[in-house]
């Protein structure tokens, strides 16, 4: 890893944060294609984006859990539960070809960006003012 | 079947697909498991946001064990990507309080766009 492979990591790390927080999204979304453009595989990059959005998560959740907007017992049922689905999941990125695992990605990109319009139309619909 | 019964099955389908999609995307998976719990369970927003975040703690720990005995999880590059965007995600969440821009959003969608097509490309 040179010093400006470093650099530009951290540079999308913090971007990738800013924008997550700012747009109420997920940073792995975010995370996946930048690994992807520092170099990783499509299969190296999911798996090191779910590395990657742990501290973002647990802080969150953390937050919110003051805020008192965590049911922890749900979340825990939720959060053991989909452990059989990571397992399945795993099984299938890792069985696709890299490159229409890639593509799939790609759509679910388009997917987020459709929702994100709509929520936005939504709201302004609501709160026309607010705009 | 019960009314607690439904609700508890209902949660568990919740919980596989997220934890499908997570894996399948390495993403976290509250992009399908906060609409369902809201539509699915009839949680508030806030709270389905907040619960969903609270298990994703969970399925991504089970994500990076799973991918991390296949050999496939990048410690150095996951710290590198995740540390300083613990305070983007600060940043972020303090700006959007103020900018609540539709501009911004939309081109945030843009982006999000132009990222996807880069990667039909890459």
């Amino acid at each position: 890893m040179t010093s400006s492979t470093v650099l530009l990591a951290l540079a999308l790390g913090f971007s990738a944060g800013v924008l997550a927080g700012l747009f109420g999204v997920g940073g792995g979304i975010l995370f996946v294609p930048a690994l992807v453009g520092l170099g990783l595989g499509q299969v190296e990059a999911q798996a090191t984006s779910l590395l990657a959005i742990l501290p973002t998560v647990a802080a969150g959740a953390w937050n919110q859990r003051r805020y008192g907007n965590l049911r922890a017992r749900t979340a825990l049922v939720l959060g053991v539960l989909s452990v059989v689905g990571v397992e399945l999941g795993a099984r299938i990125a890792t069985s696709l070809p890299e490159p229409l695992l890639r593509r799939l990605f790609a759509l679910l990109l388009f997917g987020v960006a459709a929702q994100l319009v709509w929520r936005t139309l939504e709201r302004g619909r609501r709160y026309p003012e607010a705009a | 079947m019960s009314e607690g019964r439904a609700q508890a099955a209902k949660l568990a389908g919740i919980a596989v697909v997220a934890g499908l999609f997570s894996a399948l995307f390495g993403v976290g998976g509250g992009i399908v498991a906060v609409p369902l719990l809201i539509l699915a369970l009839g949680l508030p927003e806030r709270v389905a946001t907040a619960t969903s975040l609270g298990a994703i703690v969970i399925t991504a720990l089970a994500g990076v064990l799973v991918y991390g005995l296949r050999g496939e999880v990048n410690v150095g590059y996951a710290a590198l990507v995740g540390l300083p965007a613990v305070a983007g995600a600060l940043v972020g969440s303090s700006l959007q309080q103020r900018v609540r821009g539709r501009t911004l959003a939309y081109a945030f969608a843009a982006l999000l766009v132009a990222v996807g097509v880069w990667l039909l490309g890459a």
